[in-house]
């Protein structure tokens, strides 16, 4: 807020109620602090308990200065049972990157389409893609089941980057066109008319708008792909697991296993946690679709 | 390219169209074809399976009685009170989550958007529920927070009120409510991050107008912030519903679908995973679907709506 706006309210207002104002302020800010700090609390008790030792974690009352220890890290990497947990992070992350991949590729070009030069009926196609994010995919489950099986693609990574790309596409293509749709048409049709050719087009005016859009759709399909357990819980097993399946392997485990599962649960929510804060603006474009810049 | 062929929409008068401009309107869809077909083939081939196995008598366990059944698997899917009860308690939990995190949410959003201390890192703060992988998140909430013996919330309540203290055990007493407790946990950062936006679009000048003409906080609310917030609100509750009435990581972890929490989406899993019921879990998919066919149209229509004042 400028200080211009600031001394022109100020002006207007008269000083009793402005100290009001100034109280109830800082009262609010207080509140905002202690709502934030509520909700981020199970996240800081999750990271806590990961560095405890088994029996510190499992204590009542809690025991918040226990001496922090990496056991739940080395359990976690297979110090005790010698499953590595690697194969399935590394799957989520082929799985992730790859259908993200794969979405601009389809997503992009059907944004163009969509925006910048529409085909008839524009609106309806799109609608059409917004329409199958809202069918349940445990609806459609059963068929790619069985047709997995048939062609022997059970527990085949290839299978869930196929399936995350359907997934994340009707997402990405709505939010790439309301992107493309600030492409300035004018600018282009004058710049083919001058003989610009359509590298330096792309280069000089088509990029510098799509790109930041490119970063938005690209951080909320790889969250999404990277959050998924239902299609890589019922399709895949030892070879394609994902990450997210792996960690509910551990819910069967017999005796003390907090601290190990609060361990794993960091390691895998990190790829997502610092995505998500390296770029929290690209996150709300995402999250809404493109509907807010 | 073609492209240069169809330019003016002059042209998209001309009904018909010479062989040169119908290769214009095919250069111009061409874009669009990989995806458009992609997602033909991977989204709505399926669910035609799905229509198919739904009139067949068809269970893994049992290859040899493979058969067409008519609308036995309806019957029995309409009839079965696990299904009725599924149904229950699916717009029970997208309903409660929903509408309780949009409210949190909204307050939530009010509060960030003033000046205040250390304002950026509050939003940090309340971002990070919602970046924790929702399986952890279930995970976490269940045993390291929930669990009767050795949970964050018994502990504090041991705590706080000594050895004699209330021990709860969270998830048995009260199973529905614990699964929406860590949903609203997730998805009021989401909310709160879409409604944060709307509201710093929101007009100054005329709210500023309004203070210095007396006009008090809850009438600035009432009568100018809350209508300019409707459209966010409403793409805030379309899209979590869209997510949440699918929700299956919170019940799978949380529940196991016990406790009268299985929704829809776990209880067609259950018969499918489990049972290897793949006509009935097929039906139950069809009756999913009409369901939501039937809530997508009117919420369609609403974001069509917001579509169109966007265009404007």
């Amino acid at each position: 807020m400028t200080a211009t706006a600031e001394a022109s309210r100020t002006a207007a207002a008269d000083t009793a109620s402005r100290t009001r104002r100034k109280r109830s302020g800082a009262v609010l800010g207080v509140v905002a602090w202690i709502v934030g700090i509520l909700f981020v609390l199970p996240v800081v008790w999750m990271l806590l308990t990961s560095f405890h030792s088994e029996n510190d974690a499992a204590t009542n009352p809690p025991s918040f200065f226990a001496p922090l220890t990496l056991d739940g890290y080395a359990n976690f990497f297979g110090a005790a049972t010698g499953a590595s947990p690697w194969p399935p992070l590394l799957n989520s992350i082929t799985a992730s990157v790859l259908s993200t991949a794969l979405v601009l590729l389809l997503a992009v070009p059907a944004a163009y389409a969509l925006s910048i030069k529409p085909v008839k009926k524009w609106t309806d196609v799109l609608f059409f893609f917004l329409s199958t994010k809202m069918l349940p995919v445990v609806a459609g489950l059963l068929p790619v089941y069985l047709i997995a099986q048939g062609i022997g693609m059970l527990d085949n990574i290839w299978l869930l980057i196929v399936l995350y790309t359907s997934m994340n596409l009707p997402i990405a293509v709505w939010m790439m066109r309301s992107f493309l749709a600030e492409v300035p048409g004018e600018i282009l049709e004058a710049a083919s008319m001058d003989g610009c050719n359509l590298t330096r087009t792309l280069r000089t005016i088509v990029m510098p708008i799509v790109l930041p859009g490119i970063a938005a759709t690209s951080l909320i399909c790889f969250i999404f792909s990277w959050n998924e357990l239902l299609f890589a819980r019922v399709l895949t097993a030892t070879v394609a697991q994902t990450a997210p399946v792996f960690l509910t392997s551990f819910v069967t485990s017999q005796g003390l296993f907090l601290a190990k599962v609060c361990a794993a649960a960091v390691v895998v929510s990190l790829p997502v946690l610092i995505a998500g804060f390296a770029a929290q603006d690209k996150l709300v474009q995402g999250l809404s679709l493109g509907a807010i810049k | 390219m073609t492209t240069t062929v169809a330019r003016p929409s002059t042209i998209e008068a001309d009904p018909g169209g010479t062989p040169l401009r119908r290769a214009g309107n095919w250069a111009r869809r061409a874009p669009l074809l990989p995806a458009l077909i992609f997602m033909i083939i991977v989204t709505q081939l399926p669910f035609v399976g799905t229509l198919v196995i739904s009139f067949m008598n068809w269970n893994a366990y049992y290859p040899d009685e493979r058969g067409f059944a008519g609308i036995d698997n309806f019957v029995r899917v309409l009839t079965d009170v696990n299904t009725r009860d599924s149904i229950i308690t699916t717009i029970v939990l997208t309903a409660s989550v929903v509408l309780i995190s949009l409210l949190l949410g909204m307050l939530i959003a009010l509060l960030l958007d003033r000046t205040f201390l250390g304002r950026g890192v509050v939003r940090t703060l309340m971002i990070t529920p919602f970046l924790v992988v929702p399986v952890a998140a279930a995970l976490v909430w269940k045993h390291a927070l929930y669990n009767p013996e050795y949970g964050l919330l018994n502990g504090l309540l041991t705590g706080i009120f000594g050895g004699g203290a209330i021990q709860p055990d969270w998830i048995s007493t009260m199973p529905l409510t614990s699964v929406v407790i860590a949903l609203v946990w997730q998805w009021t950062p989401f909310m709160m991050l879409i409604l944060l936006a709307g509201l710093q679009g929101k007009p100054l000048d005329v709210i500023e107008a309004a203070q210095i003409d007396g006009c008090s906080n809850w009438q600035i609310f009432r009568h100018m912030t809350f209508p300019h917030l409707r459209q966010y609100l409403e793409l805030g509750g379309l899209l979590g519903s869209i997510y949440i009435v699918q929700n299956f990581d919170a019940v799978f972890t949380i529940t196991s679908g016990g406790l009268g929490t299985a929704n829809l989406p776990y209880t067609i899993y259950q018969t499918f995973y489990n049972a290897q019921d793949y006509g009935r879990a097929s039906a139950a998919g069809v009756v999913v679907v009409i369901g939501t066919i039937l809530i997508a149209t009117f919420a369609l229509r609403t974001v069509s709506s917001l579509f169109k004042e966007e265009a404007r």
